[in-house]
Parts: C-alpha cells; structure tokens; sequence
C-alpha cells in the first residue's frame, strides 16, 4: 500500500529579552544554578507575576512576518500538571486566545518549488526549570534559572508530508526568528526545539490517522531522522495489523529510535482556565504600527532583493539568505568589493562555506570575517593571485596567518603576469617536451592542457592562467 | 451534576491529595453538591455575551525588559528541606 505522511511541527523558540516573561530576573545563559531564579520563578507565596512588554512586542513583530492577525486581545492561562521542575504545579501559557493568530509561511523545496504551509497559532508561555537526574543520594536536582524563560509557541498546521519538508519549514522559522531578532537560534543551549506530531494514512484517503507526539527535538538532523524513523515504525505497524497508539514518544538519537514516554500518559489533563493573576492583553493598532515601522528585511524580500538589484541566481540568493548572519556577512563583503555580487557569491557558496561545513561553525564565528574575506577576493580581481592560489591563502587566512596580503606577500604569491616571465617559463617548456609538441602540431589538440599544466607547475601555479593559455596557443601554433 | 467514584479518585490524583478511600462517597457528596450549587447559573441566558478572562475590566499593565532581581539563592535554599551544590533535591523522578 502506498501511504501518505502528515506532520505538524510545535516549535519553541526562547524570546531573547535581558529579563524572564513574569518577573525581573536575569535569561542570561550558563549561570550557576539557581542564582537566577527569584520569588516569582521559584512560585513563592504572595508573589505576581508582571508581563514584559518585550515579549509583547516580540510575539507582535512575528505575527506581522507570517502575515497573521495579532490579537487584540489574549489571555493567560494556567495549565496545570505536577513536575518537580514546575514550582507553581502550573505553567502560565496562552489557550483559547493566543497572541498571534493563523498565519503562512512559503518554504523552497528541494525540486526548486516551493509549498506553503500554514501556521495555526503562536502563543506565549513560561518555561519550566531543569531537572538533573544523575545521582543526588537517590534524588533528583532541580535549578530553576530557567523556569519563566519567556517562549514563543509556534503551532503550525499538519501541513507537511515528508521529513525533508518538516526540516524546511523548521529551517525557515529558524532563519525568521533570527532575522527578527527576537531569539537566538541556540539550539545546542536549547533556544530553538521543536516537537513533531507524525501520522500516515494509505494515500488517497481523507481523515488523518492516529497521531504521535515525538518531544523535544533540538537538531535539524533529528527532527529529519526522528521523524523517519516514526513514519516507519507506524506503518510497519498498521502493515502488521496492528494499531497506533496516540502518545507521546522521545527520540534518542543514539540508537536512532523513538520510544513511548509512559510517564506522561496521565498527563494529558491539563484543566485549562484563565489566570486569575493576569489581566487580560490589550494591543492597541497604535502599538502594530509603531511594531510594523521597525520590521526589518525579511528573508523572502531580501532574497528577491538579491537577484533584483545584484543578478544573483535563484539558488545563489536562496544560500545566502538561508540566515540572517549569512546575509549581512555577504552584504558587508559586497560593501568593500561593490559590484561583485557573482565573486562574492561564488566563494561564499561555495570555499567559505565549505570550511564553516568542515569545522561545523557558523557564519559568525567564522575565523575570517567580512571584511577581510574581502581582501582575498580583491586579489583575485585585480589579478594578484589566481583561484587555485586563492584557496591556498584563504586556508592559510583560516588559521590566522594574517591577512591576505600579508600571506600572498610571505610566501611569495603574487601571481606573475608580466608576459615576458611567462614567455620564458613556455619557452623552457617547449623546449623540454619537444614529442608532445610534435604530436600537438600533428593535431592532438587536447595535449594543451598538459602544457598548461607543466607552466603552471614550472611557476608554482603563479602564471596567470589566462596568459597562460593564451601565450601557449600562439607559440605552440607557431 | 453528580460525581461518582472513579471521578473523585481521579480528581485526588490531578491534585496529587492522598485520600481515604472510605472518604470517596462522602466527598463525592459533597463535590457534586458544591457543582450543583454552581450549575445554578446554567439557568442564566449567556447567548451572544463575550466570555470573561478577568472580572476587571482593565487590560495588564507592563513592565519594561529589566533585570531588576539579584542572587537571592541562598536565602531561598535555606527554607529548602533539601539542597545540593545549589541544587533544591526532590524525590527522584525517572523518566
């Protein structure tokens, strides 16, 4: 039989306010346990919680980026379960009247085309504190820095129909809430997880099947496997007869399995009602406005900007607009090298990116930054250096041999491009491979790529290639 | 609205509250007399009228994006019955 996946995606993705969402304690990550965790996050009698605005003005900034109506009017709500990381025994979340209301999102698929998937809601809620289960005499640790860390939840519609698809669309919210500015995309810190609702059904057929529930996935690479995974697992189950449970699992990625989460089964009652200790949430239109005026250049804009105003190609602006840190990087190059979009383009899709690739790092953290970046490309224009030669400095750039000048200089690489040096090398190389020229003469043509091979080695790849082929013709047909 | 048995213990769990289990019938008594005493309401025409999230009609003051709070950790691990490490200890809990 021939089945069709479903997936919807809640993603999570932390708002990065200096403060927690109820209460003036510090987000900073990384703290010693419980240093900042106050009277309101540890859910001490007496205490009420204050909403931030910022988080208001967060949620609102990506209510306007999907296209979605802001409420102008949401509650907090209580949702109520026992976990010893929970202190109040409830979390403060948003339920019947969340933030930001349905909205859409366009991802690019791997064929080139593009879906849009929809996005139900986005509501705002606190996060829970950490539990740290290795051995305390038999108990359990709990800090709860981070409980009251203010979360944007981000419910899309069961829109997606394959893992790679799942990963765009995750891919995509993670570019935008970066390029909004309203979280950091730390996924290895936890900033930025997501959990996956996955069904299948035989193609063709209309209600959904039974759903799971796999929690807290914090990669790219997970979500693509977890989701794989679970997709296999159910069918191989409904092929052998056998049923779905609806039920939350956990991917472990080490044995690249999902496994059922019996401990929460009871959990699901969560007896919703309005937090009596918040007020509801009044936006004025006033408030979107002034919001509205200071969005910035969202990644579709930006990416059709790119082919517009510098004749990049659909892939290439696809790549350098895949995150906001890559887009000012390729934006801060341009603005030393104006006019070689292409160059620029080229070596950043292809040279820079493959060594982020290699040492798994990101644009920013990228041991050559913009500006120097580009230097190097400015000595491939101006001819100082070739490609080939190009490549030798950047790695040696890479590992903070200084700039590119000061290497090409170093190590003698400026490229040779005085016709005379060049001739003469040819000349030398003529002269020593005096069967090949012979045969070349009798019509073997494809033998000019030896030659240039032996010039080039002969010059220590510093010839200009052009020359290069352009000396060696000539002489060569003579 | 009258609860049964089953609904009481299941209630008692929700809240995490022990109860005797001789108690259940007289708190099943009691609860479903306390729902009948609210389920007098139902009888109020409610049609067209906006639900009610908070019965001020104020919206929710906000507060600037502050760090206001300082390290208090060890005054609150103090009143803690157990602590480690700065660490409040619980019961362990296994997932």
């Amino acid at each position: 039989m021939e089945w069709e996946v479903v997936i919807g995606l809640e993603i999570h993705a932390q708002l990065r306010t200096k403060s927690k969402i109820f209460s003036g304690a510090s987000t900073a990550y990384g703290a010693e346990p419980n240093t900042q965790a106050c009277a309101v996050d540890l859910g001490l009698p007496g205490v009420l919680p204050v909403l931030n605005r910022e988080v208001v003005r967060m949620a609102t900034k990506f209510g306007l980026a999907i296209g979605a109506e802001v409420a102008q009017k949401s509650v907090f709500a209580r949702k109520n379960y026992f976990y010893p990381d929970l202190p109040k025994g409830y979390q403060i979340s948003q339920f019947e009247l969340p933030i930001v209301k349905a909205g859409t999102l366009t991802i690019s698929l791997e064929d080139g085309s593009s879906k849009e998937i929809g996005v139900t809601r986005a509501h705002l809620e606190e996060d829970a504190g950490k539990s740290l289960h290795e051995d305390f005499h038999g108990m359990t640790g709990i800090d709860l820095n981070r409980a009251g860390t203010p979360l944007l939840e981000i419910v899309s519609e069961p829109d997606m129909r394959s893992a790679k698809e799942a990963v765009a669309y995750m891919r995509k919210i993670h570019a935008l809430v970066q390029y909004l500015d309203i979280c950091d995309g730390n996924m290895q810190e936890g900033s930025f997880r997501c959990d996956a609702n996955v069904s299948v059904r035989p193609k063709g057929q209309q209600e959904y099947g039974t759903r799971t529930e796999i929690k807290n996935i914090n990669s790219f690479r997970f979500v693509e496997r977890a989701i794989n995974f679970e997709v296999q697992r159910q069918i191989d189950l409904i092929e052998d007869g056998g049923e779905v449970v609806q039920e939350t699992r956990l991917y472990d990625p080490d044995r690249n399995e999902t496994r059922s989460m019996r401990s929460k089964e009871e959990a699901n009652d969560y007896r919703y009602f309005p937090d009596p200790d918040l007020l509801p949430v009044m936006i004025e239109p006033e408030f979107i406005d002034a919001v509205r005026k200071e969005m910035p250049e969202l990644p579709d804009a930006k990416k059709a900007r790119f082919q517009s105003e510098h004749g990049l190609s659909d892939y290439d602006a696809e790549n350098l607009t895949a995150t906001r840190d890559t887009a000012d990087y390729f934006e801060a190059v341009l603005a030393e090298l104006a006019g070689e979009a292409k160059l620029i383009a080229n070596w950043m899709n292809g040279e820079l990116a493959a060594r982020l690739n290699r040492d798994g790092i990101d644009i920013q953290d990228a041991p050559v930054g913009a500006v120097a970046f580009a230097g190097l490309l400015l000595r491939i224009k101006d001819n100082t250096i070739s490609g080939k030669i190009a490549k030798e400095v950047f790695d040696a750039m890479w590992v903070g041999e200084g700039s590119a000048d000061a290497i090409i200089d170093s190590r003698g690489l400026k490229q040779i491009t005085d016709t005379g040096a060049i001739e003469a090398i040819i000349d030398e190389v003529i002269a020593n491979n005096p069967s090949q020229v012979e045969q070349y003469r009798g019509g073997k043509a494809q033998l000019l790529g030896y030659f240039v091979g032996q010039v080039m080695k002969a010059s220590k790849g510093k010839a200009n290639p052009a020359q290069v082929n352009q000396i060696l013709r000539d002489k060569l047909s003579g | 609205m009258s609860l049964d048995a089953e609904q009481v213990a299941k209630i008692a769990w929700l809240a995490r509250i022990e109860i005797d289990s001789d108690a259940i019938p007289e708190y099943a008594r009691n609860l479903s007399s306390i729902l009948d005493f609210v389920e007098q309401m139902d009888a109020v025409d409610t049609s067209g009228i906006e639900p009610m999230a908070h019965p001020q009609d104020v919206p929710q003051r906000l507060r600037d994006d502050v760090v206001t709070e300082s390290n208090q950790r060890e005054t609150f691990l103090k009143i803690a019955p157990a602590t480690e490490n700065g660490l409040f200890l619980v019961p362990r809990v296994i997932e």
